[in-house]
């Protein structure tokens, strides 16, 4: 594993598939009426969030608390950041602290690749979503969220996606979930499908490792997991598209859709949902909906990463349990 | 007066020659030159050029003296072989009244390192509504030929046609940033593969091609001449190349960073890449080369833009956009026109000295090297290599993308004039 975790991009297959199979190993954590390991006691964590996002910090901060780690929570709005202060001052203010990671969410895109490259700070840096570029760990739940439905629980221990066909649907153009999802998931032997309207996808998308269509219908059949991507209303003002209404006609996934999908396959949403736009209250209240899954999952992907790149080079349960015993 | 013989210099790239200056004026060229009591400058095959004219400067004051005043910037320019620097107009004030152009244009003359030349702003604190006082700013002291949003596009039609027409009574040039505003909100760098990567705000080719279009066709339309800013793009040199070819008066510049650096880099997220226009792809890297070789595009200017350390040293969407440039821009066209045989030391005399001077119509400046002709001089060595380092800049900022990177040629003098302004690598 590197030091930092930055882009799903600088994964290799075995480090994608350790830091799954690390999570499953986190998720029996979760069964236990004491839901917490010592794994990370005396490490101090600041989650440095520069942009607001409720959901995802508190994943990181249960995931921390879980491993017992220091846990430091900055969030931008009334602190110093918006006094002037820049992501430098704040990150030498953090590493004079002596904090060991920083897990970091900022609306502007490269932030956390500065924060780890620059030397303002030596701790180890945690990507919780930057800009449009990259959220690895939200591509990661992902995936470890498509492993266990498609491959099972202990039958995916040590395996990958290979030949899983998944299609990602909505606003690609703005959507740091997809990126790191289209990294991940081919790097997982997955074959991915783009389908957004053409002002949906960025330019150059042909480069991309994976396919691109402009009509969903024609990719539910051969999908064994459609993951839906929120689009943000107010790009119908920026002429993205013409109305809600002719969006959600076209790319909107309802039950007539979901029943053109193979019997096995999966409805996945990042969240949070718009209902009624992207998806009806029918999919999304469906046994075949990922969503609440990969909430949970989120918090054993977290741990893992977190554990892997604080130092863990053993199984971490196993590692646990004799200081658990102390 | 005091004399100065140039013993040996290769006069815009050619067989050896002796150059004497007596006073302000180059006195004579030729061989076996001597001169009582003349300061004897060995050339040792040194390639003498005619002082370097920018005609896309920005010198930050009036207002932002931490970047850069104009003392300072012009010291970076005599150490980069200028004579003659054309200021910028979006300074804070806006240079948009006599007054303030007056201001940069005496400051200037105080320098004594090089003659500024201040660019009026089009509009008013360039909001581009309402035309500045364009005529003012000619018949100030300063007497404006040049104007120009820089920084912002002329980007109404009807602003721009008026401006065009306007300056025609005074033989002034409109030196547009083509820049369509609703096609880049939110641009970071160049539009492609690499921003759709990283996530970046894309600044597509178009918004900078679609503008240039236009405005060559309001130039013919009213018979006035337009100087385009940093041309960026391969498409870019295409509507240059097709309006010259119909007879628009129609000028284009590029910069040494546009002929030598592309996106690639920016996948460092290092915000010394961010610039406006932002680097685009080696194709368009070849194509401004060639374009400049065969003189479609008819300059190379700087587009110094100098910031404090703070205003790069951050994220890159919070970074400030541009990168000096006086001090290593003849370096970068070594680098990039003359060691790749595209243009030889008499084309780099047109491109960065005579033909930004007759843009700007900068008397006294891009001379030929010949007897009678101002001292505007400086030498370079060109077989000198060496790595840049920006902790020897004058300019009073840092912002290089070039830093440690192994460069071609350096100027060792320069002279205003007949006065020394740069002496073996330092300033006097």
């Amino acid at each position: 594993m590197q030091r930092h975790l930055i882009s799903a991009a600088d994964l290799t297959r075995d480090d994608a598939v350790l830091i799954l199979d690390t999570a499953e190993e986190m998720a029996r954590v979760a069964d236990r009426p004491i839901k917490k390991l010592p794994t990370l006691r005396g490490r101090t964590v600041v989650n440095l969030f520069f942009e607001d996002s409720t959901r995802t910090r508190i994943s990181f901060e249960a995931a921390e608390k879980r491993l017992s780690a220091d846990v430091i929570n900055f969030t931008a709005k009334g602190s110093s950041v918006s006094k002037g202060e820049s992501l430098k001052d704040t990150a030498q203010t953090l590493e004079a602290m002596g904090v060991d990671a920083v897990v970091i969410r900022h609306s502007a895109s490269g932030a956390p690749y500065r924060l780890a490259t620059s030397g303002w700070i030596d701790a180890a840096v945690v990507n919780a979503g930057d800009g449009t570029h990259q959220h690895p760990t939200q591509a990661l739940l992902d995936a470890f969220t498509m492993r266990r439905r498609l491959v099972g629980r202990d039958a995916g221990l040590g395996k990958d996606l290979d030949g899983r066909r998944i299609t990602l649907v909505g606003d690609i153009l703005h959507s740091r979930v997809a990126r790191s999802n289209v990294d991940l998931l081919h790097t997982l032997g997955a074959e991915v499908t783009l389908v957004a309207p053409p002002t949906l996808l960025p330019v150059g998308v042909e480069t991309w490792p994976c396919e691109v269509s402009y009509d969903l219908d024609s990719t539910l059949s051969k999908s064994d997991a459609v993951m839906l991507l929120r689009v943000q209303r107010e790009r119908m003002n920026a002429a993205f598209f013409p109305t809600e209404r002719e969006y959600s006609r076209r790319y909107g996934l309802d039950g007539d859709r979901m029943a053109k999908m193979p019997g096995h396959a999966i409805v996945m949403h990042p969240g949070p949902m718009v209902r009624g736009m992207e998806i009806t209250a029918e999919v999304a209240d469906s046994d075949r909906c990922t969503v609440v899954e990969q909430v949970t999952n989120g918090v054993s992907i977290r741990m893992a990463v977190l554990y892997l790149l604080l130092g863990g080079n053993e199984p971490a349960v196993a590692h646990a349990r004799p200081t658990e015993e102390k | 007066m005091s004399k100065t013989l140039i013993r040996g210099a290769k006069v815009l790239g050619g067989e050896p020659q002796d150059v004497l200056i007596d006073g302000g004026t180059v006195a004579e060229v030729g061989t076996g030159l001597s001169a009582e009591g003349a300061q004897v400058v060995e050339a040792g095959g040194k390639v003498l050029l005619p002082g370097l004219v920018d005609l896309h400067t920005h010198l930050r004051e009036p207002g932002r003296e931490d970047s850069e005043t104009v003392l300072t910037g012009t010291r970076a320019a005599a150490s980069g072989g200028y004579t003659n620097v054309f200021a910028m107009a979006n300074t804070f004030p806006v240079a948009d009244t006599a007054g303030v152009v007056e201001q940069v244009w005496r400051l200037g003359k105080e320098s004594g390192y090089c003659d500024v030349q201040p660019i009026g702003a089009v509009t008013v604190g360039l909001e581009g509504s309402k035309l500045a006082e364009l005529g003012a700013m000619h018949e100030s002291a300063a007497g404006v030929t040049v104007f120009s949003d820089d920084g912002k596009c002329v980007h109404d039609a009807v602003i721009m046609r008026r401006a065009l027409e306007y300056v025609k009574a005074f033989d002034g040039v409109v030196a547009q940033h083509a820049q369509e505003p609703r096609l880049t909100e939110g641009a970071q760098m160049n539009e492609g593969v690499v921003s759709a990567e990283l996530g970046l705000g894309g600044w597509p080719a178009v918004a900078e091609e679609s503008v240039i279009a236009r405005d060559v066709l309001l130039a013919e339309h009213v018979g006035s001449r337009v100087h385009i800013c940093h041309l960026s793009t391969a498409g870019s040199v295409e509507i240059v190349r097709w309006a010259k070819s119909r007879g628009i008066d129609v000028t284009a510049e590029v910069t040494p960073h546009h002929l030598l650096l592309t996106d690639e880099l920016v996948r460092s997220y290092n915000p010394v890449y961010k610039v406006n226009p932002p680097l685009r792809t080696e194709r368009d890297v070849t194509a401004l080369r060639e374009a400049l070789a065969d003189g479609t595009i008819d300059i190379v200017a700087t587009d110094h833009a100098p910031h404090p350390h703070e205003d790069k040293d951050c994220e890159w969407a919070a970074a400030a956009m541009g990168m000096v440039g006086l001090e290593t821009a003849l370096s970068v066209v070594q680098e990039t026109m003359v060691d790749t045989g595209l243009l030889d030391w008499a084309g780099v005399a047109d491109r960065m000295s005579f033909k930004p001077a007759q843009i700007g119509r900068a008397t006294g400046h891009g001379r030929p090297v010949s007897a009678g002709e101002p001292a505007n001089l400086t030498l370079v060595d060109t077989a000198y290599r060496g790595q840049v380092d920006p902790a020897g800049f004058a300019s009073r900022s840092r912002n290089t993308p070039y830093e440690g990177r192994e460069l071609p040629g350096r100027v060792t003098h320069t002279w205003l004039r007949g006065k020394a302004t740069l002496v073996d690598g330092k300033l006097t």
